[in-house]
């Protein structure tokens, strides 16, 4: 037996047991990816820059709902398979205020002597606080119908549970007196402008004309966008970390018991979670819906899967893990939509998920018990 | 008191079930013609306008004297879009009202288990609107004798659409479709063999899949290419997000599709500036459409009381019933085979075109061409091949 341990052991058993060949795979995967991007990048860097904006475009409305799943995740240790149909009402909410009450123009109905700017965005910022309050509202009202009876109850229940959540938003919302069934035209709060940036500067391009040569196109759209989900990215980390309902969040996920013998109402700290959360899947419904104008009662589930992705890419548990996580599965859609092939975008995707996951079972930023929010 | 109820009930009964026997020993005097359409399941709207456009043809003919000197009666049978009643509906035709010619069925689905019967049983078939090329031809290619369409094949609007692209001088192409759908996919592969043909580019190719939402990436490459023509041959709610989001990444091509556009929830604005190709298009302004127009508009009335406007489904109908009837004329005989025999070599101006039929028994025939600008959908023109 000694004599067995005292060999050396042999090449092939070095491979085995420190997993080199799988290690080495992802090397090469990574280091092919990397010269791919290279590659692109050299071959046409404004087309690159371009594909790149889109991205982020794609991946900071993913980063919004991945928060809601995080934040859920991080406190109640539920996977809220409902999320994306919040997010699908956090759509139609918009549509109903912009299409048929009118909602972003009071602004100017109220205040014709405002600049055009200022009611458009005073007006479009109503719309999309009007979806978050409905969003938070509903998902308040789901969490004490469906969720709160069962916190005591083995997990899979609630995830089941969470599950028929799912169905009932997406199927009550295809019943015709409520949404219905069938694709609606979105339409914009505000007319978009595009700005080509070329290397005598940036110029806004009229509609119709096509862009010069090696030009970056920004719309207002992208632009909107990004903002958007930066501020309320920085006021959750605000929320989560500077004040007192932030501190007893991350006190509950810590150790709940304990949470409520310190005197933290931790039932209304878990409603006060989820309502954030849908709150931010509902802004992201009105951005994704501004961005791809088109609305109908299932579009909540793809989003939704990806989102999922990304915050568990990010570590699940984590606000700047969901945020990166977003943008990497944002980027690596589009980049391999442009650069291997369309039909491949979500096996690239995925791909990233696995290959991350097998090096950082937790994820990015994942450290259980740490940084929860 | 029962007793009487009850030999009146008996005699009603024996009397319904004679009175139509005698009917039917007498007809020797009548030409009858079958219609198989959905008058009930998934699509009985397209049943009832089969309906309308095929007695209108009846009712036409029948008011100049018939054919052959003989009055025609139409026999209708519910076939539900779906194979088993349509087999069930075609069989009832067939054997028991002892049909030789149907018209129908609507959907290709249905209409290709009514072929294989109809070919046994030496009947006519033409079907008003089944797209699919298996409902004509066999699966080893052979082309089924008794059975005809009114309606173009989904691959022939992207020959229109190339011919019309050429013909307003465009040279360059990008085309977008949907992999895993096989009616886009034949009009794209159609489109760009045609384009090709008549001297233009075919500068790029993308496929996405039918649950996309974002096509920044591909359009960006359409920007890119600088093609002059979009053509995506997808349905309606894809062409609204296409259409608005290649607004937004300086998009100039014009965008081009086919008859999957043509729905009242097509975004007149995403699609602006576009056109697409479709069976018929009552802004046409030639006579026979607009003599149809008044025709069917005097017969039927939708439910405020206005004249109907007919759709594709009636005007396809129309037009099948008219060719079915004009061949039996052409043949001279009422003989199915002779009557199929005319049929392949008939030439019809019908409502959507004039129709001769190819080896494939597929017509060949004018599309219409309609263009979306200024959130209307106007008539262009339309495009023989």
């Amino acid at each position: 037996m000694n004599a067995a341990i005292n060999q050396k052991p042999s090449l092939i058993e070095t491979v085995i047991r420190k997993r080199l060949l799988g290690k080495g795979f992802l090397v090469a995967v990574a280091l092919l990816a990397l010269w791919k991007l290279v590659i692109s990048f050299l071959a046409g860097p404004t087309i690159f820059m371009q594909q790149v904006v889109n991205g982020f475009q794609l991946g900071f409305v993913y980063a919004l709902i991945a928060l809601g799943y995080t934040m859920v995740y991080g406190i109640v240790k539920l996977i809220n398979f409902a999320h994306g149909d919040v997010f699908m009402v956090g759509a139609f909410a918009s549509y109903y205020a912009i299409s048929r009450f009118g909602l972003n123009t009071w602004p100017s109905k109220v205040l014709p002597g405002l600049p055009v700017w200022l009611s458009t965005a005073v007006g479009v910022i109503t719309v999309i606080l009007l979806s978050m309050v409905t969003c938070a509202l509903i998902a308040f009202t789901i969490e004490r119908i469906a969720y709160k009876p069962l916190r005591n109850a083995p997990r899979i229940s609630a995830l089941i549970t969470a599950i028929g959540v799912s169905f009932f938003l997406e199927y009550f919302g295809a019943l015709p007196m409520v949404f219905g069934p069938n694709f609606v035209t979105y339409q914009r709060p505000f007319p978009v402008v595009e700005w080509v940036i070329t290397t005598s500067g940036i110029s806004q391009l009229p509609p119709g004309v096509a862009p010069p040569d090696n030009s970056l196109i920004i719309s207002n759209i992208s632009l909107y966008i990004i903002i958007i989900s930066v501020l309320l990215v920085f006021l959750l980390n605000f929320i989560v970390m500077r004040t007192r309902v932030g501190k007893a969040m991350r006190a509950t996920a810590y150790d709940k018991p304990t949470s409520r013998l310190m005197g933290i109402n931790v039932d209304g700290i878990i409603s006060v979670t989820f309502a954030i959360g849908a709150a931010l899947a509902g802004a992201a419904g009105v951005l994704y819906a501004i961005a791809f104008p088109q609305v109908y009662f299932v579009m909540g589930i793809i989003p939704g899967l990806k989102a999922f992705v990304a915050a568990v890419l990010g570590g699940i548990g984590s606000i700047p893990g969901a945020l990166v996580g977003a943008l990497i599965i944002g980027e690596a859609e589009v980049l391999s939509a442009a650069y291997i092939s369309t039909p491949m975008r979500d096996a690239v995707a995925f791909s990233i998920l696995v290959i991350v996951l097998l090096v950082r079972p937790t994820g990015i930023f994942g450290e259980p018990s740490r940084e929860k929010a | 008191m029962s007793k009487r109820l009850l030999a009146i009930v008996t005699l009603v009964l024996v009397a319904s079930f004679i009175l139509p026997a005698c009917g039917g020993g007498a007809g020797g005097g009548t030409i009858k013609v079958g219609l198989l359409a959905p008058l009930s399941g998934a699509v009985p709207t397209f049943g009832v306008s089969t309906q309308e456009g095929t007695t209108m043809a009846v009712n036409e003919w029948n008011a100049k004297g018939g054919v052959l000197g003989k009055k025609i009666e139409l026999v209708v049978a519910d076939s539900q879009c779906s194979a088993d009643p349509a087999v069930n509906a075609a069989n009832k035709l067939i054997d028991q009202d002892k049909v030789q010619y149907i018209v129908g069925e609507v959907c290709s689905s249905a209409s290709i288990p009514v072929s294989e019967i109809v070919n046994q049983k030496k009947v006519v078939q033409i079907s008003p609107t089944s797209t699919n090329a298996g409902v004509t031809v066999d699966k080893n290619g052979v082309v089924k004798p008794f059975t005809f369409r009114a309606c173009f094949i989904d691959p022939f609007q992207g020959l229109v659409m190339a011919k019309f692209a050429s013909t307003k001088g465009f040279k360059t192409a990008f085309i977008m479709y949907d992999q895993g759908n096989d009616y886009t996919r034949g009009l794209a592969e159609a489109f760009e063999k045609s384009f090709t043909q008549l001297g233009g580019q075919v500068v790029g190719k993308e496929t996405y899949t039918k649950t996309d939402t974002d096509f920044s990436a591909i359009l960006t490459k359409v920007a890119d290419s600088k093609a002059e023509v979009l053509y995506l041959p997808d349905y309606y709610n894809i062409v609204n997000l296409v259409g608005a989001q290649a607004k937004d990444k300086g998009v100039t091509a014009v965008m081009m599709g086919g008859d999957g556009w043509d729905s009242a929830d097509l975004d007149v604005k995403a699609a602006d500036g576009g056109f697409y190709s479709n069976h018929y298009d009552p802004g046409d302004t030639r006579p026979i459409v607009q003599d149809w127009l008044k025709k069917y508009g005097a017969a039927y009335k939708d439910d405020k009381g206005q004249p109907k406007v007919p759709d594709a489904l009636a005007t396809l109908a129309y037009d099948a019933t008219n060719l079915l009837i004009a061949a039996i004329q052409k043949a001279g005989t009422t003989d199915p085979t002779k009557v199929a025999e005319a049929l392949a070599g008939i030439s019809w101006e019908g409502v959507s075109g004039t129709i001769t039929f190819d080896a494939q028994h597929n017509p060949i025939k004018a599309a219409a061409v309609i263009g979306v600008s200024g959130g209307e959908k106007k008539f262009v023109e339309s495009i023989a091949p």
